[in-house]
């Protein structure tokens, strides 16, 4: 399976003859410089271009195209050679864009002679840049690897070149290339990927191929109308050397209104945020004049973000950069989950060592300043003074190791927290993350879903998303009851009410949001109809199976259907005969919304709650109280299973949280979306969209 | 290169070009001793764990051995319980790992320890050993052979303590009694 990089990550290659695949929505001129084990390219002759196309063990097109192969034998490289750039300039002197961010975003794969893919990785995040070092292919111990590299320049291909050791001849290099580059005017139309070999197709090739379809749709067109080509030629004897023979379509004009003018040219790179895909009609959601979507249009799933800024290589020694998805796993998603998780055991120990080592500091001064006391003739004079201040420069030296060494960790996770956190995918990302733009209903359920973020109180700035693995095994409940804290008044409770519901709607938006379209289906108890104004969003958008039961007869009407599921589901699972369930069983997940808890329960209907409480996770119907403990108290003791069993999260930050590892009490926050923000009837119209399609 | 530390004997843990140890593992391997007689074949199995207490100043501060198997800074870890032994020789059958880096400030000396949770005595351990390897290459740095077991059930290893800005690891190899490292305790301190 080809792995998908991110920037920065590396990837052992197993074979030696490679063959580089660049697909980009516009020409692009491709070339590749060799550098020495120091990465300094020693003169042009070391550098594979348009002008210049076979150097030993690597050759690259003659032309600018939208598509590229570049093939590279690395035991045909000189000795000399460690590295290996791959680097990609889009041409001058044509109209076309000037700037990486204006065209979509470049994908590179990597793939052996037989045309299996073994690395991929899309450039992302460039923006004024019109020459970036895509990927880097370097020997490491005597075995190749590949790193995604994704360095662009602002300054284009001579500032590239300069950067590679090249500081006379850049200019000049540069400018061969861009000539050579548009020596032959011909444009190459895309290669389809699935194509056996470009060498095969001979230079009559005329028919037209289809184009990828890319969100600059006018240059895409022209482009993808021009005659197919080879783009790798052998020799330099190749017979396309004859300019002009196929006067086909002249370079691409990028419309003006292409242009972000949000940005200086000379900006250096700067990431975006994560695109989500694009769909292929556009999206209603995104601005006209908005920025590009850098993410491959052929791909589903919500690609990382790259890592901030573009540094070029990671050195060995020195401390690695953060990298999203640096955790093991299958998939990225997986990878993520397990480096929050990673992240959450590293704060929770770190922040323990801290705690300890300061308390060690405490006790020590104590026992100090005791035994100076100790000794009646000591009290006299300056000697207990001198011990004490002796013992508190002892301790504030020790407190202040431990607080560097604190530091120092906490700027490692929230270096990793800046890069991990705009790379989550909508089941792990904060309302605020841009992710939730052109949100679009996935075709897999979540592995884990995001239910807030904890912190502790040394490292107030850095967050940890709180990540629960799907189908959630146990319920939730939010508590709507007062503040725990007695001397501040806070919210009055009408209001902490009112807020736990918003929470319960934000969590319920995010399940169907991140659920593919019928796979969830949220039902509402609202036996006295206190939370309808904060229920807006849910029953306006329409996402409801049914307007929210309120009243006793409501109440129990609803746990009847829902005990009635859980009990034919139980039934049919049993004895394997799913598909013996009766037509009207909703075999979709279900999240039963019950606020007010008790009111309107009788006996029965409690009774009814606690067996789906218990019952309902394993058969996918799962509860989420929103509830204040207090009014139930006349059951007594009877509800504290009930209460035990389900998750307490709460409106208010609150530290009732303890991690598995040390115990400490983290502080919840729930995962609102921001006051003024209307991404939540964004993201649910979106859910009601997809359902009617599915359906 | 390794050294074979004899009691006593101190080694710096600065490595020679400057460069001080970052991780370092403590792994504990052993064999029972075969029975001799009928059932030769049925070999005793025999429970040695492997434990690490740290010290501040004199005071245990954390404990890492089979039922904690992290400690609470994350510093020092166990990689599992080994309730048999090896059955060929060489490798380790219990480790614990140390990221000397991250062990807190306070921390000033951990000691290793190796405890007869079976009760037999080292008579019954055949090629039993207590070695410390650098973790970023595997190379063994010392290695502590339980030579002539005795009449006793525990025997506290070695101990690794700062010194100045890196780390020193001292050989101990002092025979005590002990089902795990708390009744180890006494033992330890006169070693600090």
């Amino acid at each position: 399976m080809a792995a998908e990089l991110v920037r920065g990550q590396n990837h052992p290659l197993s074979q030696d003859r490679l063959e580089i695949r660049i697909s980009a929505g516009v020409p692009v001129v491709a070339g590749v410089a060799l550098g020495d084990e120091h990465g300094t390219v020693h003169g042009r002759e070391w550098v594979a271009h348009p002008g210049a196309p076979a150097l030993s063990g690597v050759e690259v097109p003659r032309h600018a195209a939208a598509e590229h192969r570049v093939t590279v034998d690395l035991t045909g490289l000189p000795a000399a050679v460690h590295r290996v750039d791959v680097f990609l300039a889009l041409p001058t002197g044509t109209a076309g864009p000037l700037r990486f961010g204006a065209v979509p975003a470049p994908h590179t794969a990597v793939c052996g002679l037989d045309g299996a893919e073994q690395v991929s990785y899309t450039v992302t995040g460039l923006n004024a840049e019109s020459a970036v070092i895509a990927l880097e292919l370097y020997r490491r111990q005597g075995a190749w690897k590949v790193r995604a590299m994704g360095q662009g320049y602002a300054d284009g291909l001579p500032a590239l070149l300069a950067d590679q050791g090249l500081h006379d001849t850049a200019d000049d290099l540069a400018t061969v290339i861009y000539e050579a580059a548009a020596h032959d005017p011909h444009h190459t139309a895309p290669v389809p990927p699935g194509e056996p070999s470009p060498r095969t197709a001979t230079a009559s090739a005329t028919q037209p191929v289809p184009g990828r379809r890319a969100p600059s749709a006018p240059q895409t067109a022209q482009t993808a109308s021009g005659p197919e080509q080879p783009s790798a030629p052998r020799t330099p004897t190749s017979p396309h050397t004859s300019p002009g023979s196929q006067a086909a379509s002249a370079p691409p004009a990028a419309s003006a209104s292409e242009e972000i003018s949000a940005s200086g040219p000379a900006e250096p790179a700067r990431p975006h945020g994560p695109q989500s895909p694009d769909g292929d009609g556009g999206s209603g959601l995104r601005h006209p004049a908005g920025p590009v979507d850098y993410t491959h249009p052929r791909r589903t799933r919500v690609t990382p973000s790259p890592p901030p800024p573009p540094v070029p290589s990671d050195a060995d020694g020195q401390p690695a950069r953060p990298v999203a998805g640096d955790a093991v796993g299958w998939s990225l998603e997986e990878r993520l989950y397990n480096q929050i998780w990673g992240m959450f055991e590293d704060l929770a120990r770190t922040t323990a060592a801290y705690r300890s080592a300061v308390e060690f500091a405490d006790s020590r001064l104590e026992k100090e300043l005791d035994q100076a006391l100790a000794d009646p003739r000591a009290r006299l004079g300056g000697a207990v003074d001198a011990a004490r201040e002796a013992a508190l420069a002892r301790r504030t030296q020790l407190a202040d190791q431990a607080r560097a060494a604190l530091d120092r960790d906490l700027a490692q996770l929230t270096a990793e927290a800046e890069v991990v956190e705009p790379a989550l995918p909508p089941a792990y990302a904060r309302w605020d993350n841009p992710v939730w733009h052109a949100h679009r209903a996935p075709s897999e359920p979540p592995m884990a879903l995001r239910l807030g973020d904890l912190h502790l109180p040394e490292s107030v700035p850095l967050r940890i998303p709180l990540l629960v693995r799907m189908p959630l095994e146990r319920g939730l409940w939010i508590d709507s009851g007062p503040a725990a804290a007695f001397d501040d008044p806070g919210p009055d409770s009408a209001e902490v009410r009112h807020l736990a519901v918003e929470v319960a709607v934000a969590v319920a938006a995010r399940l169907l949001a991140v659920h593919p379209p019928g796979a969830f289906a949220v039902q509402v108890v609202d036996a006295a109809g206190a939370g309808a104004r904060a229920l807006l969003p849910l029953t306006q958008a329409g996402v409801l199976a049914a307007p929210p039961a309120t009243g006793a007869a409501g109440v129990s009407q609803m746990l009847e259907r829902l005990t009635r599921r859980v009990d034919l589901v139980q039934m049919a699972l049993r004895n394997g005969a799913a598909e013996a369930l009766p037509a009207d069983v909703d075999t979709a997940q279900q999240l039963l919304i019950v606020n007010d808890f008790p009111h309107g329960f009788d006996e029965r209907s409690v009774t009814r709650l606690r067996y789906l409480a218990d019952e309902g996770p394993a058969v996918g119907v799962h509860l989420l109280l929103v509830a204040d403990r207090e009014d139930a108290a006349a059951y007594g003791p009877l509800l504290d299973p009930l209460w035990r069993s389900l998750l307490r999260l709460t409106p208010l930050p609150d530290d009732h949280l303890a991690d598995p590892w040390i115990g400490h009490a983290w502080t919840y926050e729930s995962s609102l979306v921001p006051a003024g923000s209307g991404i939540l009837q964004e993201v649910l119209a979106e859910v009601v969209k997809a359902r009617a399609k599915h359906w | 290169m390794s050294v074979n530390l004899s009691k006593g004997q101190a080694i710096s843990l600065e490595k020679k070009d400057g460069a001080t140890l970052t991780a370092v593992r403590m792994g504990l391997g052993w064999q029972a001793a075969k029975r001799r007689g009928l059932f030769g074949s049925r070999t005793r199995e025999i429970d040695l764990d492997a434990s690490a207490v740290l010290f501040a100043d004199g005071q245990p501060t954390d404990v890492v051995f089979f039922r904690h198997l992290v400690s609470d800074d994350g510093s020092v870890r166990h990689t599992g319980d080994n309730l048999v032994g090896g059955v060929g020789q060489g490798g380790d059958d219990e480790a614990i790992l140390v990221d000397l880096q991250r062990v807190p400030v306070h921390v000033d000396q951990i000691v290793f320890t190796v405890n007869s949770f079976t009760g037999q005595t080292f008579q019954e351990v055949q090629n039993a050993f207590c070695r410390l390897v650098d973790e970023t290459n595997g190379q063994e740095l010392a290695r502590y052979t339980l030579a002539g077991g005795g009449e006793y059930t525990a025997q506290i290893m070695a101990k690794v303590h700062r010194a100045g800005a890196s780390w020193t690891m001292t050989a101990i190899g002092a025979p005590a009694n002990g089902r795990t490292f708390q009744d180890l305790m006494p033992a330890i301190l006169p070693h600090l």
